[in-house]
């Protein structure tokens, strides 16, 4: 996976930003040229002739400065003024209006420091969120704490997630692939890991996706995992954590219905195996150092419990 | 001498170098911070700062580069150098001159004493709401940085009230608005631009610790207050602030390569009223800060527009000094490399800035390390840069020794050389698309060698400075006696002694043109002569 945009624009919207992008890098490259030549060019002057009065040579030719200073202006203006209608012309392509009313497709939430997801079936998942390739959705962003950004480099430009403000951006990916996002906005101890994935599947593999995310958490069998499911509740993991078909219903962590079918846990600083989370459920603070999690104080015995339950949840 | 000594001294010339001194203190503090950030940078999933110590480190290093170093330093200069340039003996309010320097130096140890509390700040120098709120912030350093804020800010306007009716009252008989040099000049510009941005800031800070303090809503979304408030007040303060960084700079290359191209400057009148243009734009182009808040298309449009205007006087300004030196022929002294080297290193940023007004790259590379490098281009190749001319121009002046040459030149190249090395490659971690301000980042293509270089970089340019600072301080003893007029310059601080005397002038030059020392100097080629035949004269 190739990070970044320049080279790799994926989507309609990235690709015009792409090209306006070369083109202003173009225009850079000309104009400091032209800078660097004058400097070059003043550099390797003969210096003047010993006698000759020096510092005379400008204030003497008042009005062919005048028309010098002139001209370079009108070359300034007219080569922004060019910049600015590519500009405009580029804004209408990424942020092609909507009509009144419409329905976001996606809800995506910033939290400190992970996203959340919600799909208008209800689905709701953490940091690695599904998209039918090749369909543009409308995307709201909000947030539930602090300013966060939703960028997803390749695909989409950036949003702001401000509290209280809803942002509406268009996210599409030309073809499936996995894409690479981030919180872009300072957020907090833990904004460098405040990253997301976007997974843009085909049209079969995103509904038998969203199907499965639909069902509610499987009834936990055998004796450990049915322990963990009551130490989920009497531990107040609930409170944070929702898990559909329980009665955990927290909204200030991650929802954890389906936690074993994501690749990543807190927001991508490790992998989901059962060494990570088994770290995270007896020192959060070790797992990701500022975490919203405080420690749950479990035993051993308790932690593994947790364990087994949470290795349930496809 | 004792410190009773010290702080009633209030020479302007004392004051002056206070400022100076004082931001340069805190410029090795604040390259310390930044060398720690750039280690823990230097490659992926390292772990030398806790990621607490790092928000609350990149903090300070912002702050005190903006507030403790940059904006005062340039004032110390403006402090030091105008009455000197207007042929004045001192500040029209040598006290209150004083005591903006106190009120500084106050608020940059206030600043830093909340160290002691055990959390500095660490939500950015523009410590955005809601982050830099209790709920999120809860520690004292928030506070302490807000109050740090308003008692620079209060030193600011008192220096820039102070400045300007220095400027507009206390010229000597014959120097003009028309004849003051263009550091005066832009001085003058500055100081207005002060007493308009920085009243913004205070009504912010103020609020923020209303809010912080006295359980007000400002900011709180939930109960009728905006985030986007505090966007909106710090960004009208922030950008006139990020021209109040600069315009002193473009000053002191209007003097310094002039002086080193032996050319009168190419266009007195468009340099000033350029400088003027860009003052006036700079309050209309605050929401390019805030592009990628959901703001609608056409408000955010003609705020591009606005903050593409500004690239025409900026670009006058590249175009009169380019000129200046093409019309001249140069004397490469370290001063006049680093004002070369400024004008190089500046339009990289001043071109970064109009990539940045072009709305929908701002949407792909706003708060990416491409902003790191473009603000690092601008302050730094820019600003800092010609401060660097600055200082070698002008110790001559403010000691009566030279500064040595040779060290000098060794100075430049580690700079530049450590500069680019340090701050080019940012660029490309930006369209790599890596965010900044973030204390990690994972095993991702490129980013750690690249990440290596700028921190290998940002070592070489230390050396370079510490290799500046040995230069100061060996000079200041050993330096070559410099004299009053060392460069054969043309404006009127170059008749007074170095260092100069208590009142500045024993008698003042007449002053008949911009360059009365040419003047003196070349009575039968005199400026004055040409200026009173309009056919020839000059703008
Ligand atoms: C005060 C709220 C809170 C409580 C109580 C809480 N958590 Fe968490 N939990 C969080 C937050 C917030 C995160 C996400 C942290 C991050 O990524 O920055 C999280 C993350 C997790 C994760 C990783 C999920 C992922 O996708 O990254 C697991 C697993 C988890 N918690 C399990 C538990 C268990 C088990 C309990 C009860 C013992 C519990 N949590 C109690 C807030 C809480
Ligand atoms: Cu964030």
């Amino acid at each position: 996976m190739v990070w970044g945009l320049l080279f790799h624009p994926q989507s309609p919207e990235t690709e015009a930003i792409a090209s306006l992008l070369a083109d202003v890098l173009v225009l850079s490259a000309a104009v400091f040229s032209l800078v660097a030549a004058l400097v070059v060019a003043s550099l390797v002057r003969p210096r003047r002739a010993r006698g000759e009065p020096e510092g005379r040579r400008i204030l003497d030719a008042k009005a062919a400065r005048a028309r010098i200073e002139a001209i370079w202006t009108c070359v300034t203006v007219i080569v922004l003024g060019g910049l600015f209608l590519l500009t405009v012309r580029a804004m209408a392509k990424i942020d092609a209006p909507l009509e009144p009313g419409t329905a976001p497709d996606l809800v995506v939430t910033g939290h400190q420091w992970w996203w959340e997801a919600q799909y208008p079936n209800g689905v709701v998942t953490t940091g690695e969120i599904h998209i039918p390739a090749g369909h543009r959705l409308l995307v709201r962003i909000d947030s539930a704490d602090v300013i966060h950004d939703f960028w997803v480099p390749q695909l989409a430009r950036k949003m702001d997630a401000v509290p209280g403000l809803d942002g509406y951006i268009w996210l599409e990916a030309n073809k499936p692939g996995r894409y690479q996002g981030m919180c872009s906005e300072f957020c907090g101890a833990q904004h460098a890991w405040m990253h997301f994935v976007i997974i843009a599947d085909s049209e079969a593999d995103f509904s038998s996706w969203l199907k499965s995310q639909a069902q509610p958490a499987t009834q936990p069998s055998g004796s450990a995992a049915s322990e963990g499911a009551r130490l989920f509740l009497e531990k107040k993991c609930g409170d944070c954590h929702a898990i559909a078909g329980t009665a955990a219903k927290g909204g200030n962590g991650p929802d954890l219905t389906h936690v074993l079918s994501r690749e990543f846990l807190g927001a991508g600083i490790a992998r989901n195996t059962p060494e990570t989370v088994a770290l995270w459920l007896t020192n959060p603070q070790a797992a990701k150092p500022g975490n919203r999690m405080p420690d749950p104080h479990l035993s051993d015995a308790e932690a593994s419990a947790l364990a087994a339950y949470l290795g349930t949840l496809k | 001498m004792s410190v009773g000594n010290w702080i009633t001294r209030v020479d302007h010339k004392h004051v002056g170098l206070f400022y100076i001194l004082s931001a340069l203190a805190f410029f090795l503090v604040g390259g310390m911070e930044a060398m720690a950030l750039r280690a823990q940078l230097a490659m992926p999933n390292l772990k030398l700062l806790t990621p607490d110590q790092y928000n609350q480190i990149f903090t300070m290093h912002g702050t005190t580069m903006i507030f403790l170093v940059v904006t005062p330093v340039l004032i110390g200069f403006g402090i030091y150098l105008v009455p000197l340039m207007i042929g004045a003996s001192e500040m029209v309010f040598p006290r209150l001159n004083a005591l903006s320097f106190w009120l500084q130096l106050a608020g940059g140890l206030l600043l830093y004493l909340s160290f002691a509390t055990g959390q500095a700040p660490a939500a950015g120098w523009f410590s955005y709401a809601p982050l830099s709120e209790k709920p999120f912030s809860p520690g004292k350093g928030s506070d302490y940085w807000a109050f740090a804020l308003l008692l620079i800010s209060a030193a600011m306007i008192i220096a820039a009230i102070n400045l300007a009716v220095t400027v507009a009252t206390a010229r000597a008989p014959g120097m003009t608005m028309r004849r003051v040099p263009l550091f005066v000049w832009m001085t003058f510009v500055n100081s207005l631009m002060i007493v308009f941005a920085l009243p913004v800031l205070d009504a912010s800070l103020v609020m923020l610790l209303a809010d912080r303090l006295l359980h007000a809503r400002f900011f709180d979304a939930a109960h009728g207050g905006s985030p986007l408030l505090w966007q909106h007040y710090f960004w009208i303060f922030g950008h006139p602030q990020v021209y109040i960084m600069i315009l002193p700079a473009f000053g002191m290359i209007s003097e310094i390569i002039p002086v080193f191209s032996r050319n009168a400057i190419f266009g007195y009148t468009s340099a000033a009223l350029s400088t003027v243009a860009i003052a006036f734009l700079s309050y209309g182009v605050w929401v390019h800060h805030m592009f990628a808040v959901a703001l609608g298309t056409t408000f955010i449009s003609v705020f591009a527009a606005a903050s593409m205007l500004i690239a025409v006087p900026t670009g006058v300004k590249i175009f009169n000094w380019a000129a200046t030196m093409l019309g001249g022929s140069l004397r490469l002294t370290t001063s006049m490399l680093f004002a070369v080297a400024f004008l190089l290193e500046f339009t990289i940023g001043g071109l970064s800035g109009v990539a940045f007004a072009t709305v929908p790259v701002d949407w792909e590379l706003t708060d990416t390390y491409f902003v790191v490098a473009h603000i690092h281009y601008v302050l730094f190749g820019g600003t800092i840069f010609a401060l660097f001319a600055a200082t070698y121009y002008w110790f001559p002046k403010m000691t009566g020794r030279m500064l040595d040459e040779k060290l000098g030149r060794l100075h430049f190249w580690l700079v530049v050389i450590g500069f680019n090395g340090t701050f080019f490659v940012h660029h490309i971690l930006g369209l790599l698309g890596m965010p900044r301000r973030i204390y990690t980042y994972g095993d991702i293509p490129w980013w750690g060698p690249l990440n290596l270089i700028s921190t290998v970089s940002a070592a070489v340019l230390v050396l370079g400075i510490l290799l500046f600072c040995t230069n100061l301080v060996v000079s200041l003893q050993l330096g070559a006696v410099s004299g009053d007029d060392p460069w054969d310059a043309w404006t009127l601080e170059w008749a007074a002694s170095s260092p100069p005397a208590r009142n500045n002038f024993a008698e003042i030059p007449v002053v008949r043109s911009r360059r009365p020392l040419w003047d003196l100097k070349h009575p039968d080629a005199a400026d004055w002569l040409l200026e009173e035949t309009p056919v020839q004269g000059g703008d």
